[in-house]
């Protein structure tokens, strides 16, 4: 609590104190030294509605679900704890549940082009009766995946001896549907014609199933595809739980869950001539509560907000939110960094946090002059940005996310850092988290400076890998372009979040 | 292991099957629960096949709906109805699942079942079903319960039917949209089971509910609802409660609803009734026909016959005419098209003289219109305004419009417009159609697509049905078989399938006089492909000529063929051969 406890007395009254972050799980860990395999590098994280479950897609097209533990079973736990004399923390923990393979490399022979099986976006269904819904999408397909505990049985006392009928069939093992297929196709005969005595007939009797343990299985059930000229980069579903969008970078398209093969095109910017092409779509999301709004963030740095009520195609916006920009400040680099890599509704659908290369912003839809807010990520990159654009890191899409009080927001960096701004009136918590088991090491750093600072973290902090790829700019920072911190996501309930460094997912809690 | 007699075995397999690995053997099996449940005898079926099925409900979702279905029909395997209600607890397993699919057909075997059971089971076991349902942890389980109420009410003693009220109603207010979808869908069916006095409170104030839903999708679903209550309730209740709930919706925020309203229109006209229909509905209708959502607009403007039908001949011609005017100049050729497809129909509602001096503009306008689905879409109903005014008003237009259809570049458009020429050729008569329709059915015959030869040829057929075979011979049959010499070859395979179906149409004597001859000179053609369908065609004209024509012509004819170098020509005049012995003998 030491560091925590010297921020306190630095945080403001009135804002709610900062969080003291703490490690609390990681899946996938890295040996020193080990090799990442691209296909394992994790790129998507999404928590499920309750929070209960959560997952995650890589480059390799495999979707992994974990499930909270904590809440499931700490009856019996909890009184164990209590005998070892522990704290009774309850933070989510989770557990890692299944996993499949949601979508495979695929060639599109009419564009002649190679379709990534990589995992962009998973989004929660809601579901029921056990059964776990979601769906996935890579550049061209989502698929519609419902994950259920199957029995695995074993039958037993059946009416053909199998034993017997095998000696008699030709192939080992496939003798029964053989030799029931014969009678199939003379089968007309078994409905009608037999003369069943009234009482039926006794030596007939019905298979024993008993149940040996059960599994979990994920059956794809829809495939949603050739809907999208473009890359997909976002799936969202709406809140009235039967109908979802997909955008990609010139359009948006409404599908209804349950049907597949049919979409409507409801936002759509491609212009007549593709050289005047100025803008592109970079995500969207539906309003967590009213049905008929969605917003849509662009490359030149704007949200659009749009009503479904007003017009069955959405290609005027209802509010545009974009920051006027300061006179004499552009660069080469202003539209590059102003393009927005990822927007989040807050839980009560009356905020939207935006993410661009070098910053978060809080926007309220109900004032479209500006943000309401501004986090600086990793302002000290500014004089950096020559390097970044030549090593293409400039383009990189950093994912944002909110707690789901709506008190804080979060977003990676570099160097598999992560920062968590509060977001309430007066809040100057400003925190750096490093993805590894002790994340508040940077703290200190911030801490150090009254934090104040919606910027750098000043200090110097000597690695000790001193990794290859790091550089260290004027001020002594260190950041590493490779090991970015892209994907992130809030528990919708509990102060804990869940990012990706590449391969592992760190989990941590407040 | 049993030992089971030989007879028995497919059935053995069968019950074996229902837990076979393979998801189509067993699809098979539950297909044939039937006769399962026939060969296991009725005690046995209730007593451990339908246990057994309950038993066993994680299967495939393919797998559970084929069960959901079986289960419907279900009442006589397990001993009538007296034994209905052990139908119901697999049922109730199948509503809860996550697959809709499933669940709709588990509810509708319960109504199905629930219908046929006697009242005191109602009461013991479908009513605590469908409580259970409808307190059902999972959405699901409360959705299915919605489609049960109207089968439960009506054998409910006082007091449950109060309670099952109050359930409905806490259904209608679910936190789950789905679960209000649902309620907004069932409310109509419930609602005729509800007595009136209830209807109008309990039932209305949950109507209510559900008009003011947030999301679009449930407040939809009221339109319908509309409709559906109108008709239960008295006239002067439906226009108290009802009417203001249609103006509401009309002008909805949501274009969505307001595009049921205009899909829906005529049911809601239907159920307020004439009167209120012409006073309130009226300038509704016509917010709608101005909305500017096109998708509005469309549904709105395929409404227009039907609604000014309920209305009376003035009314429509001062509020109607002027709206279908604009819509006649739409900017969106969706909203034409719907509009072309019926406003000929008005003609027959306004009369012959408004018809001349308001509609005969505006469909002339329509057929001028850029879009070649709204000129089709007016040249479809041709024979609707024929019967009022005539066609030579029309008619002057009319051609020029044919004209640039049948030379679309689209062959669909030409295709479309080829299957209305028999049409066309009934209601402007002979004379027109000699001058100037006729030169167009050739050139079509000539079309470089196979689907317009093909419908070209058909047409020829269709107008020789319709103006007679002397007339034929004059106009088509010449123009045709002169065609028997296109350099083309896929040309001449045209004319010869013309030929085999002007044939029947033509009879006996002009088939053997003219057509037969074009035929056997086709045989020596250089291309085998034509060869062979000379076989074809010779065939088919073998019925058709006299035993005398097939001794003499057709069958040296396909001889001759049959030992052609191609064997296709070989085997297709061999075949030829073999059908026109069958009919000598026979």
């Amino acid at each position: 609590m030491n560091n925590g406890g010297a921020e306190a007395a630095v945080a403001p009254v009135g804002g709610p104190q900062p969080l003291e972050w703490k490690f609390s799980q990681v899946f996938g860990e890295r040996t020193a030294g080990e090799e990442i395999q691209d296909v394992d590098i994790i790129s998507a994280i999404e928590f499920n509605r309750t929070g209960d479950h959560l997952a995650t897609g890589d480059r390799g097209g495999r979707v992994v679900l974990f499930e909270r533990t904590d809440t499931l079973d700490h009856v019996g736990q909890r009184r164990d704890l209590e005998k070892m004399d522990y704290p009774i923390n309850r933070h989510p923990l989770f557990r890692y549940k299944t996993e499949f393979q949601s979508h495979e490399p695929e060639f599109d022979y009419l564009k002649s082009l190679e379709i990534e099986e990589k995992i962009n976006k998973i989004r929660w269904c809601q579901s029921a009766y056990g059964a776990l819904s979601l769906l996935s999408t890579n550049d061209k397909t989502i698929k519609f995946w419902k994950v259920q505990e199957k029995q695995v049985k074993k039958v037993c006392d059946l009416n053909v001896d199998s034993t017997k009928a095998m000696g008699n069939g030709p192939i080992v093992g496939s003798s029964i549907s053989t030799s029931s297929k014969q009678y199939m196709a003379n089968g007309g005969c078994t409905s009608n014609d037999f003369s069943l005595p009234n009482g039926g007939l006794p030596s007939l009797r019905l298979p024993m199933v008993t149940t040996l343990e059960t599994k979990l299985m994920a059956r794809c059930r829809r495939i949603y595809s050739h809907a999208h000229d473009y890359h997909i980069n976002s799936i969202s579903n709406n809140s009235d739980g039967e109908t979802f969008i997909s955008a990609d970078d010139l359009r948006i398209n409404l599908w209804n869950l349950e049907i597949s093969n049919q979409s409507f095109n409801i936002v759509d910017v491609k212009p007549a001539n593709m050289e005047d092409l100025t803008e592109v779509i970079t995500s969207a999301e539906f309003h967590p509560i009213h049905c008929n709004m969605l917003a849509y963030s662009s490359s030149k740095g704007s949200i659009r907000l749009v009503d479904m009520r007003q017009s069955a195609l959405c290609d005027i916006h209802i509010k545009l939110f974009e920051e006027q920009e300061a006179p004499g400040s552009r660069s080469f680099f202003t539209d590059i960094i102003a393009s927005i890599s990822d927007i989040k509704f807050a839980k009560d659908g009356r905020h939207i946090l935006s993410r661009d290369y070098l910053t978060l912003k809080l926007w309220d839809i109900n004032m479209d002059s500006g943000p309401v807010a501004t986090f600086q990520v990793h302002e000290y990159l500014r004089p950096k940005l020559c390097d970044l654009y030549e090593n293409d890191s400039i383009f990189d899409k950093f994912e944002c996310c909110l707690s789901g009080d709506g008190l804080r927001v979060a977003t990676g960096s570099y160097s598999n850092l992560f920062r968590v701004f509060g977001c309430s009136e007066g809040s100057k918590e400003a925190t750096t988290l490093e993805a590894n088991k002790n994340p508040m090491r940077r703290q200190g750093l911030t801490a150090s400076r009254p934090s104040r600072s919606l910027g750098s973290p000043s200090g110097v902090v000597r690695r000790g890998k001193g990794a290859d790829n790091s550089a260290v700019d004027a001020n002594g920072n260190t950041f590493d372009f490779t090991t970015k911190l892209l994907h992130l996501a809030w528990h919708p309930t509990e102060n804990s979040i869940a990012c990706a460094a590449s391969n592992s997912l760190y989990m941590y809690y407040a | 292991m049993a030992m089971i007699d030989e007879p028995l075995y497919p059935i053995a397999v069968l019950i074996d099957e229902l837990k076979n690995e393979d998801i189509q053997l067993r699809l098979n099996s539950i297909r044939r629960l039937s006769t399962i449940a026939r060969a296991l005898g009725e005690e046995r079926t209730r007593k451990e096949l339908i246990p057994f099925l309950s038993e066993n409900n994680d299967d495939d979702d393919e797998v559970l709906l084929a069960m959901a279905e079986e289960l419907g029909v279900f009442i006589p395997y397990v001993g009538g109805v007296q034994y209905a209600n052990v139908l119901l607890p697999p049922l109730e397993t199948l509503c809860t699942v996550e697959e809709t699919c499933v669940r709709e057909k588990a509810v509708e075997s319960l109504c199905r079942i629930g219908a046929q059971m006697m009242e005191q089971d109602l009461v013991e076991s479908f009513i605590p079903l469908v409580k259970r349902l409808a307190a059902g942890e999972w959405f699901t389980a409360r959705v299915s319960s919605c489609g049960l109420f109207h089968i439960a009410y009506p054998s409910a003693p006082e007091a449950l039917k109060t309670e099952l009220r109050a359930i409905y109603s806490q259904l209608c207010q679910d936190d789950m949209p789905m679960v209000r979808r649902s309620a907004a869908t069932n409310l109509g069916n419930f609602a005729a089971t509800v007595e009136a006095p209830h209807l109008k409170v309990d039932i209305m104030s949950m109507f209510d509910d559900l008009t003011q839903d947030d999301q679009d999708s449930v407040r939809l679903l009221a339109v319908e609802g509309c409709a559906a209550l109108g008709k239960l309730l008295e006239p002067q209740d439906c226009a108290a409660h009802i009417l203001p709930v249609i103006v509401n919706f009309s002008q909805d925020k949501s274009w969505r609803v307001r595009y049921m309203v205009a899909n829906q229109l005529y049911e809601l006209c239907e159920a307020v009734g004439p009167e209120p229909t012409r006073s309130d509905l009226v300038p509704a209708y016509v917010r709608l026909l101005r909305d500017n959502e096109a998708e509005v607009r469309i549904a709105a403007a395929g409404k227009v016959t039907k609604f000014c039908r309920i209305l009376n001949p003035e009314l429509a011609i001062q509020h109607i005419l002027p709206c279908v005017k604009e819509l006649s100049t739409d900017s969106s050729q969706h909203v034409r098209s719907a509009l072309a497809s019926v406003i000929m129909g008005m003609a027959p509602v306004l009369g012959k003289d408004a018809t001349i001096e308001q509609l005969l503009p505006i469909f002339l306008s329509l057929l001028k219109d850029e879009f070649p689905d709204v000129r089709l879409n007016i040249i479809s109903k041709l024979d609707q305004v024929n019967q009022v005014i005539g066609i030579d008003l029309l008619s002057q237009s009319l051609l020029p419009a044919i004209v640039e259809l049948a030379e679309d570049r689209h062959w669909r458009v030409r295709l479309a417009i080829i299957e209305y020429i028999p049409l066309l050729a009934s209601q402007l008569g002979v004379g027109f159609f000699d001058d100037k329709l006729g030169a167009l059915c050739m050139q079509w015959l000539k079309d470089k697509v196979y689907s317009i030869r093909d419908a070209a040829a058909n047409n020829v057929k269709r107008l020789a049905e319709e103006f007679g075979p002397d007339w034929a011979m004059q106009h088509i049959v010449p123009q045709v078989l002169d065609m028997i010499n296109n350099p083309h070859y896929l040309h001449r395979m045209t004319i010869l399938h013309s030929i085999s179906l002007l044939a029947p149409v033509m009879g006996s004597d002009i088939t053997c006089s003219k057509l037969l001859p074009v035929v056997i000179n086709a045989s020596k053609d250089r291309v085998p492909n034509i060869k062979f369908n000379v076989a074809k065609v010779l065939q088919s004209l073998i019925p058709i000529v006299d035993q005398s024509v097939v001794e003499k012509k057709i069958r040296p004819c396909l001889v001759e063929l049959s030992e052609d170098p191609d064997v296709d020509v070989r085997f297709f005049a061999s075949q030829a051969l073999e059908s026109s012995n069958q009919v000598m003998m026979s």
